[in-house]
């Protein structure tokens, strides 16, 4: 299977241990991820604020590149996947939007491809028994809480593939799948404060911290995100919160792609585990003791 | 107490009325019901909750809603509009508000905007984020000289600071973008 791969600005930087899980993963399973040539900056929520037509217009420019070549777009990043999303359902609502756009982008652009999220893409496309097959290092005994945030499932209108807005369930069943439980914890779609934890973190950080402790006293030995900021925002950040909160959390953040990973047999090492602030490869130095293939 | 000049509110309240109805969002249909503050995870720090600043709208004390806190506390979240049982989608009518609060020149937290416009410079310029410029033009605009630098030893110990700015290879085409939108805006 082949897909369009948008890796993001995130995915270079501070989140480059999304992008190294996610390509482990994806040669695993056949997945053929055509990274789309000179991707640009889908403008995050800072085009959003400032200019409507450049928040349509940034994202359009990756996806018309992906549509010239008949190709859906797997993006890992949830906010960049959110802008995505937004500018396919304004280009398809209304006609004026979508040739205005492709006057600014000077490329054509009808928004008949799709944009999916990296979970949807290995949950739906690829799927939990392909996944499952994979499996060298199930991940037994590690109590996980699945952290989706707010832009996987919401809002509704923009359809996502998980459409159990509320209690959404695919991240649970890719961690049951590799061998893992999931916890169940009533802030899976909380939002952890995103920019607000960085530009005031008096009034971010509070948010951060609640989605820590909800997750230790449901029993969580980690929490599994799916978006860069947060990731950086529960992971860089937990110092700053045990300082200020008093509260050891020392609960390692992983994308779900290294979870994945790990269970088909990466080292720690050549995903990036290292680079966490908390530190996150004793957790699971210990899996797959009883190893399966 | 302060006195309100009934008519002008009363033909405020119908000019946004319409305006958001442009972008999808319905203030009359609100009935105060509060669910929108009730998920909100902002609630706290804004001056006015989300469903107060509907009832502004209503109200037409629209000076009030864009010098308002709150509008730039909203952090996109869409709790609010998932959860309204009358589709007004309050997380929208944030946005706009936004958009109107800068171009008034009245936003109360004008440090998120030089950052917002740091960011995007920094786009426009290399294509794709880059952070030390984007760091260093919010902390000079924003004359808060040290603000996250301490962060920046952090990410660069683990590998995850560039140092020189990405080469996208777009030929000036993400540069020729932000162009042709400013010539829209006729600015
Ligand atoms: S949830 Fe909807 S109807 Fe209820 S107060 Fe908020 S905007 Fe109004
Ligand atoms: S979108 Fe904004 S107003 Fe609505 S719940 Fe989220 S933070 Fe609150």
């Amino acid at each position: 299977m082949k897909i369009a791969y948008y890796p993001g600005c995130s995915l270079e930087t501070t989140g480059i241990e999304f992008h190294l899980s996610t390509e482990y993963c994806a040669k695993k399973v056949d997945l053929e991820l055509w990274e789309i040539p000179s991707w640009n900056c889908c403008g995050a929520s800072s085009a959003h604020t400032l200019d409507h037509l450049l928040s349509l217009a940034l994202p359009a420019r990756n996806l018309a590149i992906a549509e010239k070549e008949g190709l859906d777009v797997a993006v890992p990043c949830a906010a960049c996947y959110t802008h995505f999303k937004n500018v396919e359902a304004e280009v398809r609502q209304n006609e004026e939007v979508q040739q205005e756009v492709a006057q600014v982008i000077d490329m054509d652009y009808h928004a008949t491809n799709n944009t999916k999220s990296i979970l949807e893409v290995f949950v739906d496309q690829v799927g939990l028994n392909a996944i499952g097959a994979e499996v060298k290092k199930p991940l037994e005994g590690l109590k996980v809480a699945c952290y989706y945030g707010c832009f996987l499932v919401r809002p509704p209108k923009l359809g996502h593939f998980d459409d159990r807005t509320e209690d959404p369930q695919s991240m649970d069943d890719l961690i049951t799948a590799l061998g893992g439980t999931p916890v169940e914890w009533p802030h899976k779609t909380e939002c952890c404060g995103a920019g607000m934890v960085t530009l005031s973190p008096e009034n971010g950080l509070p948010l951060s911290y609640e989605l820590l402790r909800a997750a230790q006293l449901c029993g969580a030995d980690c929490i599994a995100a799916a978006c860069p900021m947060c990731q950086m925002n529960l992971d860089l950040r937990q110092e700053e919160i045990k300082k200020k909160y008093k509260a050891d959390f020392n609960l390692p953040i992983y994308y779900f792609t290294e979870l994945m990973a790990l269970s088909f047999g990466a080292s720690p090492k050549e995903i990036g585990l290292q680079k966490h602030f908390v530190e996150s490869v004793s957790l699971v130095a210990e899996i797959g003791r009883k190893e399966t293939a | 107490m302060q006195s309100i000049e009934l008519t002008a509110t009363h033909s405020a309240a119908k000019d946004w009325e319409e305006k958001m109805k442009a972008d999808g969002v319905d203030i009359s249909a609100c009935y105060q019901c509060g669910k929108c503050t009730a998920g909100c995870p902002m609630a706290e720090s804004m001056d006015y909750t989300t469903r107060q600043v509907v009832r502004l709208l209503q109200m037409g004390l629209v000076d009030e809603a864009l010098r308002s806190n709150s509008i730039w506390f909203c952090l996109s979240c869409q709790t609010c509009s998932t959860r309204c049982p009358k589709d007004v989608d309050p997380a929208k009518m944030m946005e706009v508000l936004r958009w109107e609060s800068q171009k008034q020149g009245v936003a109360a937290m004008p440090n998120v905007i030089i950052f917002h416009k740091a960011f995007l410079e920094a786009v426009k310029n290399n294509g794709r984020l880059f952070e030390v410029e984007m760091t260093m033009k919010n902390n000079l605009r924003s004359r808060d000289l040290f603000n996250n630098v301490d962060l920046g030893p952090k990410m660069m110990f683990k590998g995850k600071l560039q140092m020189l700015p990405p080469r996208i290879g777009d030929n000036g085409e993400v540069k020729k973008l932000f162009e042709r939108v400013r010539e829209r805006r006729g600015g």
